[in-house]
């Protein structure tokens, strides 16, 4: 059991994504420093995969942009060891099952657990094929955080009853990215959740605005953040940590009231 | 094969939550049709009266007393209707999305092959139909764009990543995702999440069921081989699958060695991938040693995939089947040869099977035989193979 909990003791938990490495090493290390800052309760760290299925144009972009620049799953462990007593909140890694196969889970989940990473979301591994990765995972106490989509219906109790460290809901259809509407009945879906685990859940997929985010803290425990913020990267670049600041602030603030 | 998808510890279901009770209810589905006689009987009629099957069985007899070896069969599958293998797969896909209330098919196609397939049966079955094809392939195959829109299907040309079959699949995925409920995607090979790679598979073994009849009829014995190009690996699974328990029958596959396999420039993904995780399978894949999936190349839009399909992976592992690579220049000649001798214009895909036998037919005794897929018909290269031999002509 890991420390991804901790992430929601303080009231709505704000969860930030950004792609490591994007758009290149020093830069995403100061974005990260200012997600942290600017006070959120969790970090997703992006290890940049060459095919992401699940993303929209903005996250492939920065995949894109990390991987030109050079970026490695080692590189990724590197940055994270050099920030990580910098940020005080829980951090887990997001990316493509590919990458962690392919470094060995033995070694992958031995350096999570070296570098302070709590948890993994890999978004092509389902229920059915989680064991080969949690079994590895859990030794070196990294949750297998699991994901529900408006489609599991039935599903949805079978995967929150054997979820670790937060559920991770799928707020639309589709890929990642900026909505201006999330259509589903996440109160359903929530309550469903419940009914089998105490954990945290906390929505995902298109939230961008403060006022989303309010209105997802009224179903959730938390909501998480990717595209609006690394949107900032693609546009702001080098001054992109001041922007992404102020804009965890101004979230954070939202879900406070 | 063992539970949820599995050819030894190949296959599986790596997909997004998002998709899993979908590819549930489509397994469900099609062990259900498979096992209704009305629904079999209506596709064998599709495959009979419209995509004009049996193919045939044809005897090379110029080919096989030029190699002075082994006697050459051609297994004519690019006699089909739309002009390749695709169609005996896609008939039945595109059946079943029909019954199961789908109203939309999407598919991902490579040279433009099971695009066209998928665009012909979505328009005689009444379902609207969105191709993706990698923007790179959308020039290289120009006709086979326009024959789909022909068809009345949209077709997309894909500028993510490489541009090619690949990234043609990843936008076919985030296609479907996002309208699950009305849309089934059409994959097109041995390749995906379960059960894809077995129904596509099962579909496409009428190829090998027709061929063991046709070859016992004409020589009374079993081929010594069965030959066949490999991108994904559909035409070649089914030209093996009825021969799996045949051990004395070899049964060979040939990808696209490009420029050559010790260079950049193939897509060898047996001879140079290693195992890994990807488009919803574990298989073999062409991938750097952080599990970057590697760009690929072949002169062949079809061969041009960095993956393969989870059987041939398993009867690879298993010594059943045996995997050799084939260059652009191999293939070409091969096209080319073929083309002079026996009258008939390959596609370039199963120039690479060709190209093969031009190598092993002679090392072979007269009283053996070969099957060669001829997958596909080559209208659609032929600008292309003028191209490579540095002629201009206008498409």
């Amino acid at each position: 059991m890991s420390n991804i909990k901790a992430a929601f003791d303080h009231g709505k938990a704000f969860i930030g994504f950004l792609t490591a490495g994007d758009p290149d090493y020093e830069t995403s290390k100061a974005c990260l420093l200012a997600l942290a800052e600017g006070g959120a309760d969790l970090i997703e760290v992006g290890i940049p995969f060459s095919d992401p299925i699940a993303e929209g144009p903005v996250i492939q972009g920065a995949d894109l942009r990390s991987l030109q620049s050079g970026t490695t799953t080692d590189s990724v462990f590197r940055l994270v060891e050099e920030v990580r007593d910098s940020i005080s909140c829980p951090m887990v890694f997001m990316t493509y099952l590919n990458v962690v196969f392919s470094y060995g889970y033995e070694r992958f989940f031995a350096r999570c657990a070296e570098v302070g990473i709590s948890g993994i979301i890999i978004p092509d591994m389902p229920l059915e094929e989680k064991e080969e990765v949690r079994c590895v995972a859990s030794r070196y106490g990294v949750d297998t955080v699991s994901l529900v989509a408006p489609t599991s219906r039935e599903r949805i109790r079978l995967i929150a009853s054997q979820a670790e460290g937060f559920i991770y809901v799928v707020s639309s259809l589709g890929v990642t990215g900026v909505r201006d509407k999330i259509v589903t009945d996440l109160s359903g879906m929530l309550s469903e959740i419940r009914s089998v685990t105490d954990l945290p859940a906390a929505i995902g997929f298109g939230i961008s605005t403060p006022e989303q985010a309010r209105q997802m803290a009224e179903y959730a425990d938390g909501v998480i953040v990717g595209s609006a913020m690394v949107r900032m990267v693609e546009q702001y670049k080098k001054d992109a940590p001041q922007h992404i600041y102020d804009y965890v602030k101004k979230m954070k603030s939202a879900l406070r009231d | 094969m063992e539970s949820r998808g599995r050819f030894g510890a190949f296959g599986g279901q790596y997909i997004p939550e998002t998709l899993m009770n979908e590819i549930i209810k489509l397994e469900e589905n099609y062990r259900k049709f498979m096992a209704d006689e009305a629904f079999c009987k209506e596709l064998d009629d599709l495959l009979k009266n419209y995509a004009g099957r049996p193919s045939l069985l044809y005897y090379a007899e110029k080919m096989s007393k030029q190699f002075g070896g082994a006697q050459i069969y051609l297994k004519r599958e690019d006699l089909n209707h739309t002009g390749s293998h695709k169609i005996n797969n896609v008939l039945g896909q595109v059946l079943m999305a029909k019954k199961m209330g789908k109203t939309r098919v999407i598919a991902e196609t490579g040279a433009g092959q099971h695009g066209v397939a998928t665009a012909t049966a979505a328009a005689l079955l009444g379902l609207s139909c969105e191709i993706y094809m990698g923007k790179e392939d959308t020039d290289r195959q120009a006709l086979n764009v326009y024959r789909m829109e022909l068809l009345g299907a949209k077709v997309h040309a894909v500028t993510s990543g490489t541009m090619t079959l690949k990234d043609a699949i990843n936008e076919t995925m985030r296609d479907w995702v996002s309208r699950v409920d009305d849309t089934h995607y059409v994959i097109g090979s041995v390749m995906g999440p379960h059960p894809f790679p077995m129904m596509v598979g099962d579909f496409q073994s009428i190829i090998s069921k027709e061929a063991k009849e046709q070859i016992l009829a004409a020589t009374g014995k079993l081929p010594a081989a069965v030959v066949a190009c490999v991108g994904g690996g559909s035409n070649s699974m089914g030209m093996f699958r009825n021969f799996i328990g045949d051990p004395s029958v070899r049964l060979i596959g040939c990808e696209a060695a490009g420029k050559g396999i010790d260079t950049d420039q193939h897509a060898a993904t047996m001879a140079k991938g290693t195992v890994g995780v990807f488009h919803g399978m574990k298989s073999y894949f062409c991938q750097d040693e952080y599990g970057q999936i590697a760009p690929v190349y072949s002169i062949s839009a079809g061969l041009d995939y960095p993956g393969v399909g989870p059987e041939h992976a398993y009867l690879r592992d298993s010594g059943r089947a045996e995997y050799v690579s084939i260059t652009d220049e191999e293939a070409v000649s091969a096209f080319e040869y073929l083309a002079k001798t026996e009258g008939i214009i390959c596609a370039i895909e199963s120039a690479h099977a060709v190209a093969y036998v031009r190598k092993l037919a002679p090392t072979m005794d007269p009283n053996e035989s070969i099957i060669v897929c001829l997958s596909g018909r080559g209208d659609k290269d032929v600008a292309a193979i003028a191209r490579y031999r540095g002629v201009n002509i206008y498409e």
